[in-house]
């Protein structure tokens, strides 16, 4: 849990993929990949006079390359920002700041771990997959979405995951359904001690209580609406229950975006 | 300087700007700690940012076993905005950190835009202003600055500042955020280069008509060039708030292109100025 010292540099597109609905991109970024841990995101800035910063999940770093370290990310291009971004080519320059955040915990036993990836949020959890899987755990990912134009990369997940399954909305691939309704069983199955959850906050409460149910410990992955990304607005609270039973506005970039799951007061987020 | 509310515990600047020697205003400290009000909090419109921050802070006491000592130990020249529910409490909080080692200065915050619905000690009119300012001054000793932040409102600027001024501010802010509505039409301030022009033309009405008063240009500052804009418009410094969260380097850019200003001058100054007639070798 400890926190590395971010940096702000101007990255430079190096690649852009399109992967179903999403634009990956590949960004050198000197001083982030270095610095990260899975669970980090950066902040960038947008153009057209746009000031709030788009914080995206690093999917992925390499620290050494023919470009020197680079990191990706996965866009879904929805509103302005995220458009904007998707549209970018290669060879475009973007301010970037980062690893903001605190990343995922992780268990210092080689304990059996769920991951729980919804959309574009799955990202962060590839490279913890990868990182506890060096741990010796055993990992458990499902990967979910509303559709397969929408699911990260599961032959990718592959590599780093002893098992790895699909939960679709629509069914157009795995199985067919709401991964909040599933996630009592998949946890079941797994005989998960942590689960690792990132996606929507619906999908992340229903991990959290669902982890607590059976006495394991959750690390959720929150995306509350940021500005800054750096904690210097106090734009991004989230309501928090500490052991005394005392609820706290922490906010999420710089006391999260992960948090356990049994600390986040759920009826008091956005 | 560092804008008040745009620089978290200033802790979180250090990994962009050299703390020491900062000038940093804190994010306005009450008596006792304030949650804040609901999210969102920061809506994005063209070049500005609106914002209903609802004066999060952790309270004085936090703020003094906490924040403050973290500050003094970085080299920050620590400016504490103080807000109150009443005349006694802001009276109460400069007080109280009159004896607080390491508070180099207050800035009054008199009244943010974003405060409707708040326990907030209203101030409408310029005595409103002045009363406050001047149960601060009479807690702070004299020889360290007590800043009063007003709004860019042109209609009042002139008033607003002469009446500070003349209770005993050692200079203004100009300026606040704008009031503006949240998307949703809670009360909020609007900020960023959307309203330099705005406060362009405050700070000049000010600086014209009231010579005597020192004035701390804000609005919209993003780098260099509006810093100098604010300053030949009669400003003696800028202060830096919403850029920071979209560059938090902007800062310590615009610092240092001040610096070299100044030593730019320094040097004509020394060589006789560039176009000094005197100057024949
Ligand atoms: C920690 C974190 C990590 C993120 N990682 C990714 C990522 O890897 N890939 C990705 O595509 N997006 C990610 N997002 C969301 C992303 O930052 C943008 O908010 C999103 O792309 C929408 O921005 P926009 O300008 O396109 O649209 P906007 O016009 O701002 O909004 C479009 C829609 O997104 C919602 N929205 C706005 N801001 C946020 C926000 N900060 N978080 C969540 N929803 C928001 C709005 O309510 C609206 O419905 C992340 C957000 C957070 C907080
Ligand atoms: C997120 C945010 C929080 C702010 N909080 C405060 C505050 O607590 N007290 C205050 O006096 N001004 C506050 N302000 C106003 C700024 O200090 C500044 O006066 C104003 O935003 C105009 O300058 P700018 O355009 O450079 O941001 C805040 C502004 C922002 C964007
Ligand atoms: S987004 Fe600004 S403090 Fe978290």
């Amino acid at each position: 849990m400890t926190r590395t010292t971010p940096v702000h540099v101007v990255g430079e597109v190096l690649a852009t993929k399109r992967a179903g609905a999403y634009r990956h991109l590949t960004i050198a970024a000197p001083g982030v990949p270095e610095r990260f841990r899975a669970g980090n995101f950066v902040a960038i800035s947008v153009g057209d006079g746009r000031l709030a910063r788009r914080p995206l999940w690093i999917h992925r770093v390499k620290e050494t390359g023919a470009y020197g370290p680079t990191l990706d990310v996965v866009v879904e291009p929805r509103g302005p920002g995220s458009t904007w971004l998707a549209e970018l080519p290669v060879g475009a320059h973007v301010p970037v700041t980062g690893p903001l955040g605190r990343p995922f915990a992780l268990p210092r036993e080689p304990v059996s771990c769920v991951l729980v990836g919804e959309g574009y949020a799955a990202a962060p959890l590839f490279p913890l997959a990868a990182r506890l899987r060096e741990r010796g755990c055993p990992v458990s990912l499902v990967l979910a979405a509303d559709d397969e134009a929408h699911l990260l990369s599961a032959l990718e997940a592959r590599r780093s995951a002893r098992s790895v399954s699909v939960v679709t909305r629509d069914g157009s691939v795995g199985v067919r359904g709401d991964v909040a309704a599933q996630v009592d069983a998949v946890l079941e199955r797994a005989d998960a001690d942590v689960v690792y959850a990132a996606g929507t906050t619906a999908t992340l409460a229903a991990v959290a209580v669902a982890a607590e149910r059976r006495g394991a410990w959750s690390q959720v992955a929150l995306e509350t609406p940021m500005a800054c990304g750096t904690g210097l607005c106090q734009g991004c609270p989230v309501p928090v229950v500490a052991e005394d039973g005392v609820t706290r506005r922490v906010r999420a970039c710089v006391d999260g975006p992960v948090i356990r799951g049994d600390r986040v007061h759920w009826d008091g987020l956005g | 300087m560092v804008a008040s509310g745009c620089g978290g515990t200033g802790r979180e600047l250090a990994p962009y700007v050299d703390l020491d020697g900062l000038d940093l205003v804190t994010r306005s400290i009450t008596l006792d700690a304030r949650a804040g009000g609901a999210a969102p909090r920061v809506a994005e419109t063209p070049s500005g940012l609106v914002h209903a921050v609802g004066h999060q802070n952790p309270g004085l006491e936090h703020f003094l076993a906490t924040e403050l000592p973290w500050l003094v130990r970085a080299g920050v020249r620590v400016h504490v905005s103080v807000v109150g529910a009443s005349i006694g409490e802001y009276a109460e909080l400069a007080r109280r950190l009159s004896r607080a080692p390491g508070v180099a200065g207050l800035e009054i915050n008199l009244g943010s835009p974003d405060q409707a619905g708040e326990d907030l000690f209203e101030v409408r009119e310029p005595y409103h202003a002045a009363s406050v300012v001047a149960a601060v001054r009479r807690e702070f000793p004299a020889d360290r600055p007590v800043l009063a932040k007003l709004r860019p409102d042109l209609s009042r600027a002139v008033e607003g500042a002469r009446a500070v001024h003349d209770a005993g501010a050692s200079g203004v802010v100009l300026g606040d955020a704008v009031p503006a509505a949240m998307p949703d039409g809670r009360p909020g301030g609007l900020c960023g280069p959307a309203i330099t022009p705005v406060a362009l033309r405050c700070v000049r009405e000010v600086t014209a008509l009231l010579p005597d008063v020192e004035v701390v240009g804000a609005g919209g500052v993003d780098g260099p060039a509006t810093a100098r804009a604010f300053l030949a418009a009669g400003a003696v410094g800028v202060q830096v708030g919403a850029a920071l969260l979209h560059d938090p380097t902007t800062v310590a850019r615009v610092r240092a292109a001040l610096a070299d200003d100044l030593a730019d001058d320094l040097a004509d100054d020394l060589a006789g100025g560039p176009d000094d007639p005197e100057r024949t070798l």
